[in-house]
């Protein structure tokens, strides 16, 4: 277990004793974590542990109300200014994929780049097509998303991500939507991505991904981080019940 | 020979292709369909003949009243010798060029932004220029051009400017209203919803006699505000509110994915709308939207209840003189058809619209 980890200059992200509620149902119970610079980390556990929320509070798509968060130094507080300085920083990628229908590839890829970063509109473009054949995509470029298959649509998304050029990527069940034959070409577009040294929180129940690429593979049930620890580790030696419950579950 | 070209091509046969297939099919496909087609076709003949013969062969197109009575089919010499005071009502006779030129500057203007490829700066500072040129002719008082007071305007320009501007000043404020309803923030999302509410609850009717008779009770005395200009905003006022409730229909329809992911790349509130949700939302709402336009657009005709000449008013003029009394159905079949071709050219241009927008699906 070689985890290459940079001399960071502070911790990417850091969650303290974080918690949140929906309405009375407490979805996270306690949250602590912190993540290095260049980590990789996949989240699994059953539905309505909490694991999506989880990344979901990192760029606010969801509030947490108890606790610290912080983003690259930042705290995550009710200041709509910092809100958007850490989007703008976080890449995330969903599972429906949530391209913008009305728009070309190129235009939806180009759109954040020229609109918060204010980069000229052809240099935009440019970038847009350099991610675009990074995902192995761009004669489509001129398309529309309704007009990709799934596999297509979500290696789109994650170029646009990418176009914002984060420092983060979060990934909520990015294959989960897709048919079988199309869940390898996005992994593959994932894992070129961690090769490249991309700090990736993912959630997702792909477990040859998670073996092959991840530094850490987190556990999470009813709110709760159970355990965490290296793939092999994880894999290998589960340490409680309810994770050996859960790999049994899905890996037959 | 024969059997040589059947082999060659083998055609359906002649009872499902063609004129006889189309009628078997549409027309006489069973029983009940069959006696509809006749009953249709009976009644069809039994109007449209004598309909064209009162419209066409019988008619008196250009002559004296008195020539008229002793027509058997329509009159259309009420419309023929009328048209100056229907069309522009109580402009001032020879200054009549003036409406008709801005009404055809309006046409021009219409027609050409028709095409969204022309929707860039040039035509921007075309409409303020024109207008400008527009208010100027019907107004005058200067370049040698004789003033003439808005009560003096009438007619189709009326029509028209109420129309015209009714639309265009409602839509935004509308787009307005519905984002504001939707807000997070409370004060913003209740005055919003006050409003649309209030103004929704009241007959047009109701706000037009607000407008113009119980608004200027509250102004201190000399302070006058013009008429037309009263019945203006209680129409974009109206018609606002019912545009805010079709749009946030469409705004509801929008998955929260959309917002989410507008967001995830850092948009903010303003851009997210502009960029992402709106165009997609109001995409959807394109035909409720143009039934309100088009609603807005007739209704533009209750202002004569605050006695403003616009083309209905003008035209029931026409005929409350003596000498055309009693050709109500032509005036109002010439009327009809002025609205019709203006809601007909909307409702046409919507269509296109939605067909050019949906490129993406």
């Amino acid at each position: 277990m070689n985890i290459e980890k940079k001399a960071s200059e502070g911790q990417m992200i850091e969650f303290i004793d974080v918690h949140k509620w929906f309405g009375e149902f407490h979805v996270l119970q306690g949250i602590n974590l912190s993540v290095d610079r260049q980590e990789r980390i996949v989240i699994c556990g059953p539905s309505g542990s909490g694991k999506s929320t989880l990344i979901r509070c990192i760029n606010r798509l969801e509030e947490h109300q108890r606790g610290r968060i912080v983003v690259d130094g930042i705290e995550l507080t009710n200041n709509i200014k910092n809100i958007e300085k850490i989007r703008a920083e976080v890449g995330m990628v969903f599972q429906h994929f949530n391209l913008f229908p009305h728009l070309t590839i190129v235009q939806n890829l180009s759109l954040g780049p020229i609109w918060v970063r204010k980069v000229p509109k052809k240099e935009a473009e440019e970038t847009a097509m350099y991610y675009l054949e990074k995902v192995h995509i761009a004669e489509q470029a001129r398309k529309f998303p309704g007009q990709l298959s799934g596999g297509q649509q979500q290696r789109v998304a994650i170029a646009r991500s990418l176009c914002m050029n984060p420092k983060v990527m979060l990934f909520d069940e990015p294959t989960s939507a897709l048919d079988p034959e199309m869940i390898k070409e996005v992994l593959d577009v994932m894992i070129e991505l961690a090769q490249e040294g991309m700090t990736m929180i993912v959630v997702t129940h792909e477990m040859g991904f998670a073996k092959s690429v991840a530094h850490r593979v987190l556990f999470m049930d009813f709110g709760k981080i159970v355990e965490g620890n290296t793939p092999e580790e994880f894999f290998e030696h589960p340490q409680h019940e309810r994770t050996k419950l859960f790999l049994s579950q899905i890996l037959h | 020979m024969k059997q040589v070209v059947q082999a060659e091509e083998i055609r359906p046969p002649i009872t499902h292709i063609g004129v006889i297939g189309w009628v078997k099919n549409n027309l006489f496909n069973g029983v009940f369909n069959s006696i509809l087609t006749v009953v249709t076709l009976f009644l069809l003949w039994k109007v449209v003949p004598p309909f064209f013969r009162w419209a066409f062969i019988d008619s008196a197109w250009h002559t004296t009243s008195q020539a008229c009575r002793e027509a058997a089919g329509a009159c259309w010499s009420i419309i023929s010798m009328n048209y100056r005071f229907i069309l522009f009502g109580f402009y001032p006779y020879e200054e009549q060029w003036r409406p008709l030129l801005s009404m055809l500057i309006l046409f021009g203007l219409l027609f050409y932004s028709r095409d969204r490829s022309h929707w860039k700066k040039p035509l921007a500072y075309g409409w303020i220029i024109g207008l400008f040129t527009m208010g100027l002719l019907m107004k005058g008082g200067i370049l040698g051009l004789p003033s003439v007071e808005s009560t003096q305007w009438g007619g189709l320009p009326l029509t028209l400017l109420l129309a015209v501007f009714g639309l265009t000043a409602a839509y935004p404020l509308g787009v307005i209203l519905a984002l504001g309803r939707r807000s997070r923030m409370p004060g913003v999302k209740i005055l919003c919803i006050l409003y649309i509410e209030m103004i929704r609850g009241v007959p047009l009717i109701s706000l037009l006699f607000m407008s113009s008779i119980i608004f200027p009770l509250f102004l201190p005395e000399g302070v006058t505000f013009n008429k037309i200009l009263r019945a203006q905003v209680a129409i974009i006022l109206f018609t606002a509110a019912y545009i805010a409730e079709v749009v946030r229909g469409g705004l509801q329809g929008m998955s929260r994915g959309q917002y989410e992911a507008a967001e995830s790349i850092g948009l903010n509130y303003y851009l997210t709308m502009r960029l992402v949700i709106l165009p997609q939302a109001l995409k959807i709402v394109i035909p409720p939207t143009v039934s309100i336009l088009i609603s807005a657009f007739k209704d533009t005709s209750l202002v004569v209840i605050i006695a403003l000449f616009d083309l209905l008013k003008t035209t029931q003029s026409v005929l409350s003189n003596p000498e055309w009394m009693g050709f109500s159905r032509e005036a109002y079949v010439f009327v009809a058809i002025l609205y019709f071709l203006g809601c007909f050219s909307m409702s046409n241009y919507s269509r296109k619209l939605e067909k050019e927008l949906s490129r993406g699906d």
